[in-house]
């Protein structure tokens, strides 16, 4: 095992960082800019093998990546289209729809939303009353999609629907590429805590055309979870990011910021709560680590426990490190004008996504 | 990066595990896994059996006898044969005092002392801590006069483990008595039966008395047992203190009492079905078990470092802080598991010898004890709030 980076690796973060630093567009909500140079870059094609124009890159690749984008507190869709559904495609999708979706996802002209959880399913994925009807040549889509991420502003919707079974059962659930702009497809659009978008997704009467079918009819639970448990790893990576930019932030609030004629930082109670929130970086940091080693992983239980072992620690370890640098800014950390509350709410919704502590430590529970 | 298992790593993971397996002997196993109490004899035996093996000093050089293993492999090795039930390895002289003779000794005292260390035939205690002198070190008073070819020391030590058991301590002293606290301190080995030694055990919660109180008077201790210089011991219990950090982490613990722990979880009923299946329980179990996780991989980072040839400063004390906590937690959890049998307790049931009732049973009846004494992780070996101190001083820098 060796944790230090290789030099393409060190290449790829450095590329990555300089890109960050050069773009100033602070605009809320997708950027076609900065998605066009994301495509330039290549790196909409890291989870892309090389027969589609991809990097074909590893796990580690996408962490390096990941943890630069959350240092750099970069909103725009990219797990949900170049880890999410790049990877659901490569893995699941027929030859026909590889080839030709992946290369749209490497040019940036394509842009993929993933609409599977629904409105009281909370994080479950097994959750689904939206209905697939079978007719002759094409399935009938009917039901509700729940926070959307970049919902609003995507060309084609991955959704779970049911074919079969009861409510909760994982059997029974297929997959769905939607076409997001069609007519029977409503898109209402929101703003989210930290600058990105979401939308409320109603299906009434979708029409799918049986080429439109994702993997296999009533088998879609695995492949969705294993996709899941990607974009999961490349949160927690941008998760570590993000708190590692806290750390410093705050570090240096508590070496310049002066009271009682001296930096706070001399004052104890404070010290050790900065050292309390690098032993939670320093965990989550691990356990970032530990998901990239594991996603691939051959047997599914020893990867789900690594994966939610790793969404529950950083769940708690975000929240944690969040809270605790708005404290130690003090009355400047309540305020809209530093950037430690945006890390603080990017960090809150990374929790809140894909399942958070409570959620992850029950699933662990049930393979113990 | 590259986080996958070499198949060298998984194959000397395998080779501990069948050594252990088949060559610790089933008392001295059923006791730790018992959480019953070791006795001196059974962690001379381990370690004689260890050492006939090759791997009586995981991480000597193998010119003084040990393996010659990176730290990688001692941090599995420790792994290995904790989850199997062996006792730790003493570590007053293979990771305490033997490093110190290796790096600062005579080759006079490296030959008289290393090889006693391997088979045992010394056992050595720690004389650093005294009444007036625990996370504040340097402010050490017993004192140590040169006279002719001896040092005279009078003074006390304390929270000296195992000292009953010891024939040798090794003693930060002061030599000088005026200038800075830190630029007096002599290391000197002191043999336990000179006159004016005296032993004084120290009842602690459980019962038990593994630490004592050495009081030091009038001791001669000949000068051919000062290491290094005079005046130059700070260097030498700094030394000690940076060495080998990562076993601080106390992994294999961790590791070992989780095990436990869920097989307790698994046994002890609640409303008719295993603990374990109470999802409050349950819960906790596994924020232990993630817990577990995390610090498994910091200390896997940390070794990683310590390979690369780097020094780990604030990694270490997140490691000491971490695997004391876990171990506090599942200590916790464990006596938890015996519910109301916690509360009653027979401090003679903790030996193997035992032949009478317990109110619960014999392992229940040891729960609390060792909830109870492992308090004593997050103060050993710089408290946690000395730790949290060092790490705040590498992130804000020294004039904070």
């Amino acid at each position: 095992m060796n944790f230090s980076y290789s030099e393409e690796q060190q290449m790829l973060a450095e590329t990555v960082t300089r890109w960050l630093a050069a773009g100033t567009t602070k605009q809320r909500g997708f950027s076609p800019e900065r998605w066009g140079e994301l495509a330039d870059l290549g790196l909409l094609g890291l989870n892309v093998g090389e027969e589609h124009g991809g990097l074909g890159g590893t796990p580690v690749e996408t962490l390096i990546v990941m943890q630069e984008f959350g240092r750099a507190l970069f909103a725009q869709p990219f797990v949900s289209t170049a880890v999410f559904a790049a990877a659901l495609l490569g893995n699941t999708g027929s030859t026909a729809q590889r080839k030709e979706l992946l290369p749209r996802i490497v040019d940036g002209s394509l842009r993929v939303a993933v609409a599977t959880l629904e409105p009281g399913a909370r994080f479950d994925l097994a959750d689904i009353s939206t209905k697939a009807a079978k007719r002759d040549h094409s399935y009938v889509l009917n039901g509700r999609k729940a926070v959307v991420l970049h919902g609003d502003s995507a060309h084609v919707l991955i959704v779970c629907a049911r074919t079969s079974g009861g409510q909760h059962d994982q059997d029974g659930l297929t997959l769905f590429l939607v076409d997001a702009t069609a007519a029977a497809v409503t898109v209402r659009g929101f703003p989210t805590l930290d600058g990105q978008r979401a939308a409320e997704i109603s299906l009434t009467d979708v029409e799918v055309p049986l080429d439109c079918v994702l993997g296999e009819i009533g088998l879609g639970y695995v492949p969705l979870e294993w996709a899941v448990d990607r974009g999961i790893a490349a949160l927690c990576a941008e998760a570590v990011g993000a708190m590692e930019k806290l750390m410093e932030l705050t570090a240096e609030h508590l070496r310049t910021r002066k009271q009682f004629g001296q930096p706070i930082g001399r004052f104890q109670a404070l010290q050790h709560r900065l050292a309390d929130m690098q032993i939670a970086v320093e965990q989550a940091r691990s356990m970032a680590l530990q998901a990239a080693a594991l996603i691939d992983h051959p047997q599914r239980n020893e990867r789900r426990k690594a994966l939610s072992a790793a969404k529950a620690m950083i769940g708690r370890s975000g929240q944690f490190v969040g809270q605790q640098a708005v404290q130690l800014h003090g009355g400047m950390g309540m305020t809209a004008e530093l950037a430690v509350g945006n890390y603080f709410k990017r960090l809150m919704c990374i929790d809140m996504t894909w399942g958070n502590t409570d959620h992850h430590v029950e699933l662990y529970g049930d393979l113990l | 990066m590259d986080l996958s298992e070499s198949p060298e790593t998984q194959a000397f993971r395998t080779e501990v595990a069948e050594f252990v397996a088949a060559q610790l002997p089933p008392d001295i196993r059923a006791k730790v896994l018992g959480f019953l109490r070791i006795e001196r004899q059974d962690y001379v035996r381990w370690q004689r059996i260890l050492n006939a093996r090759g791997w009586g000093a995981p991480s000597w050089p193998r010119e003084h006898g040990g393996t010659g293993w990176d730290a990688r492999q001692r941090t599995l090795f420790e792994e290995e044969c904790f989850v199997a039930g062996a006792p730790r390895q003493m570590p007053f002289g293979l990771s305490m005092v033997g490093p110190v003779l290796q790096a600062f000794g005579s080759e006079e005292q490296q030959n008289r002392f290393l090889p006693r260390i391997l088979t045992m035939e010394d056992w050595w205690c720690q004389g650093y801590s005294e009444p007036g002198a625990g996370s504040d070190l340097a402010s050490l008073t017993t004192r140590a006069e040169r006279r002719d070819d001896v040092y005279i020391v009078n003074g006390q030590k304390t929270w000296t483990s195992f000292a009953h058991w010891a024939n040798w301590i090794f003693c930060l002293v002061r030599t000088r008595p005026c200038g800075k606290p830190q630029e007096g301190i002599s290391f000197l080995l002191i043999d336990m039966t000179s006159p004016g030694v005296r032993v004084k055990p120290i009842r602690t919660l459980d019962e038990g008395a593994d630490v004592n109180e050495v009081f030091l008077d009038d001791v001669a201790v000949p000068v051919a047992n000062l290491v290094g210089e005079e005046n130059r011991g700070w260097t030498i219990a700094k030394f000690l203190l940076g060495h080998e950090r990562t076993t601080i982490a106390g992994i294999g613990a961790c590791k070992r009492l989780l095990v436990q722990l869920k097989q307790l979880a698994r046994n002890e009923p609640k409303r008719g079905r295993p603990l374990i299946e109470d999802p409050r329980f349950r819960d906790r179990i596994v924020k232990a078990e993630i817990d577990i996780r995390a610090h498994e991989w910091s200390l896997m980072r940390a070794t990683s470092l310590e390979q690369a040839g780097k020094s780990i400063g604030a990694e270490a004390s997140i490691l000491k802080i971490r695997g004391s906590e876990i171990q506090q937690e599942l200590a916790q959890l464990l006596m938890e598991c015996a519910g109301p049998y916690a509360i009653p307790y027979l401090p003679e049931a903790l030996s193997a010898e035992f032949g009478g009732e317990t109110a619960g049973g014999r392992g229940l009846n040891a729960l609390a004890a060792l909830y109870l004494d492992l308090r004593k992780v997050s103060i050993y070996g710089g408290t946690n709030e000395v730790q949290k101190n060092l790490i705040a001083r590498a992130l804000l820098g020294s004039q904070s």
